[in-house]
């Protein structure tokens, strides 16, 4: 039988000298978990780097496979931009342990998880399967506050000297200049959305608890009755009930979800839908970081109008 | 000797990337997933059900196919019954070290060690080796623990030509390869313990194995993978039987089983959360060759025996809503003509060929718990059909299982 084996042990053998010899290529190749990090790793890197998303905006983060092509990419990255905060528990550890990559695994310079530089909020005090899908961590939809973005974008910066010292001078100069600019649009931002300030919204998934605590929006229900769990008609007939007194003025789902107890909701009690982009990518305006909240805060505002 | 160079060549391999990693400075800590939080992390998956068949599960065979005389094919048992209580642990041992084990508690109140493996983390350059007990990377199901199959059974080719699943005590080598294609290489080593093989003494391999797979996506919407594998196992005085004879039968010799695989999935963008479809199959060639000695009460006479096995499934697996999905499982197994030579005459005559068509549908209120109702219309043995009904619950409790593709 080992003359069988013999010549594929030498092609694989050959295979891998041969990949030795192959010289680092000039650009960082990056992998981002979600559309923002991809956004932000490019914004901070430039043609430094070469940045690959492993998900779109129309898909849900929790809910992706280790995919052939995930996998391959995982191989060839220098570096990973993933959310954290067990987002990701569902398929990165599999990519992480078939890409037969050191430089990406947990505790190496190329494994940056970009809620470790946040204050998470929704953090359970008691963790059991019967409250649904709840993250250890906190809400791990961090991306929806631009401060938590602002955050993240100086820690992958250092992140980004530290993985590619040659290059250092050249990244701290864009993470400051990209800082000073979010820092700018920010103002920007909050001064526009200043009229949401209090107004009473329902969320069809906890994902937006950070969008909320920036923009001081309440909110007053969300239509999941556990987090990650399709809510039933019954479900969702209770949720009616319990609204009459909290008078919210939208419900506010993500482009990757499906509309529908969104849309019923709306026509029931006669509220604005808003589907926000969520991530870069969730629609047309939604270009790039900048775009997102850009968008964000236009929908609000508009539906927030609505007699 | 082969054995032992090939043993050589992954040391080899291995030990100058640990030195190598041993002097590097120590990396930054960054904050530890919650999920390692347990350290290991522990995992239980229960599962349990009713089985309703109109034939007696006890007289189950595969017509024309010599089956392992000790061997979990077949339905199981009729009746109420406790499936496999499956114990998962793992952790990371060190910076270049990741172990885990599955130990399998059987309704019956067996234990066995499904899988219990150490693998390198930092060889780097896309090579990853396993060494202990481990499901072999062969064909696409064999890989994959029961609990996370989309049937409550296996197809009937790795039933009646890998001994259901084929697990082994060896070496694994795995080389990813740099391009933008997934392109996956493997090759193992291992001692032969179980169908096709034997568990003999010796100090060789008994089980050989070469696999490559590769895959990628489609747009959006679809992604895919392939391979082609190989698997060779040596067996001797392997205890065998076959269905309407109560002969027992000893092969002694070589088998090669070729598989090809393939699984294609869609969802529309890629978001799998509303709908998704599903399409497996694989195709399977086991040639084995030697002796096969017959036991029928009398002399016991041992003839050259050489049979060429084939087989296939096809299924495809469509989640409708979410939480719901159907399925439909269709499958074949051409037990060859085996020669027993002057042995023949006392065997009974081949008695058809194989097949099963299965029904499924399941549901899933949470990504830990599965309810599945499966029928099934198995021609296995020569005659009218077994009727297969199973209701099967699974659930998993503890660490949250990543899912390969």
């Amino acid at each position: 039988m080992n003359t069988t084996l013999k010549p594929w042990m030498a092609a694989i053998l050959a295979g891998w000298a041969m990949c030795n010899a192959v010289p680092a290529q000039a650009a960082l190749k990056v992998l981002a978990c979600e559309p923002e990090w991809g956004a932000l790793a490019q914004a901070l890197g430039g043609d430094l780097v070469e940045v690959a998303v492993a998900t779109t905006a129309l898909q849900d983060p929790h809910q992706i496979q280790a995919k052939p092509s995930l996998i391959a990419r995982a191989r060839n990255a220098e570096l990973v931009v993933c959310t954290g905060a067990e987002l990701e528990i569902g398929w990165l550890p599999v990519l992480l342990q078939q890409s037969g990559n050191p430089r990406i695994q947990p505790g190496q310079p190329g494994h940056f998880m970009a809620a470790d530089s946040v204050h998470k909020l929704d953090v359970p005090t008691q963790l059991d399967r019967s409250q649904g899908d709840v993250h250890a961590a906190g809400n791990p939809h961090i991306q929806t506050d631009p401060r938590n973005i602002a955050a993240v974008a100086v820690a992958l910066g250092r992140r980004l000297q530290q993985v590619d010292a040659p290059h250092a001078a050249q990244y701290a100069q864009r993470q400051a200049e990209f800082s000073a600019r979010l820092q700018q649009a920010m103002q920007g931002w909050a001064a526009k959305a200043a009229p949401l300030k209090g107004m009473a919204v329902v969320s069809q998934h906890k994902a937006f608890v950070y969008l909320y605590d920036w923009l001081g929006l309440k909110e007053v229900a969300v239509l999941e009755p556990k987090p990650g769990v399709e809510p039933s008609a019954a479900y969702l007939q209770q949720v009616l009930t319990g609204l009459k007194s909290a008078a919210p003025r939208m419900v506010i789902h993500a482009a990757y979800q499906d509309a529908k107890p969104s849309e019923w909701l709306s026509r029931q009690a006669h509220l604005p839908v808003v589907k926000l982009p969520f991530t870069v990518g969730g629609n047309e305006t939604a270009k790039d970081l900048f775009g997102l909240f850009d968008d964000t805060v236009a929908r609000l505002l508009a539906a927030g109008a609505a007699p | 000797m082969r054995t032992l160079f090939l043993a050589g060549v992954a040391l080899a391999m291995v030990a100058p990337v640990l030195a190598a990693a041993d002097q590097s400075a120590p990396p930054p800590s960054t904050t530890a997933g919650p999920s390692n939080s347990f350290n290991p992390q522990i995992s239980l998956i229960l599962s349990g059900g009713y089985t309703r068949t109109s034939k007696d599960p006890a007289t189950w065979a595969l017509a024309g196919v010599p089956m392992p005389a000790e061997g979990e094919a077949g339905p199981g048992s009729r009746g109420f019954n406790l499936g496999e209580s499956e114990l998962g642990l793992s952790a990371n041992i060190d910076p270049w070290w990741r172990g885990a084990a599955s130990i399998a508690l059987h309704g019956d109140d067996a234990v066995s060690v499904e899988e219990a493996y150490v693998q390198t983390t930092a060889l780097g350059r896309g090579l990853s080796l396993k060494a202990g007990r481990f499901l072999s990377g062969v064909g696409y199901l064999n890989e994959r623990h029961a609990h996370t199959w989309d049937f409550a059974d296996n197809p009937l080719i790795y039933q009646g030509l890998l001994g259901t699943q084929y697990g082994d005590d060896g070496l694994q080598l795995r080389w990813l390869a740099p391009t933008d294609r997934y392109l996956e290489f493997g090759a193992e080593l291992a001692r032969g313990r179980g169908f096709p093989g034997t568990d003999d003494s010796r100090n060789g391999a008994g089980m050989g194995s070469v696999f490559v797979h590769t895959g990628d996506d489609v747009g959006a919407s679809h992604s895919w993978r392939a391979g082609v594998s190989l698997l060779q196992a040596k067996a001797g005085d392997q205890a065998l039987l076959l269905a309407d004879s109560d002969a027992s039968l000893a092969f002694t010799g070589r088998t090669r089983v070729w598989i090809l695989d393939g699984v294609w999935k869609w969802a529309p963008q890629g978001n799998a959360s509303r709908t998704s479809f599903k399409l497996q199959g694989e195709w399977m060639q086991a040639t084995r060759e030697g002796s096969m000695s017959l036991d029928s009460g009398g002399a016991v006479q041992a003839a050259p025996y050489r049979v060429t096995q084939r087989g296939w499934y096809l299924q495809g697996i469509y989640q409708f809503m979410p939480g719901w999905r159907a399925g439909l499982r269709t499958e074949a197994l051409e037990p060859g003509a085996p020669g027993y030579g002057q042995n023949a005459a006392l065997l009974p005559e081949a008695g058809g060929k194989p097949r099963k068509h299965t029904l499924v549908l399941d549901y899933k209120a949470s990504e830990f718990s599965l309810l599945r109702l499966q029928w099934a219309q198995d021609h296995s043995r020569a005659g009218a059909a077994d009727q297969q009904l199973q209701l099967q619950y699974q659930m998993s409790l503890g660490a949250h299982g990543a899912h390969s593709f």
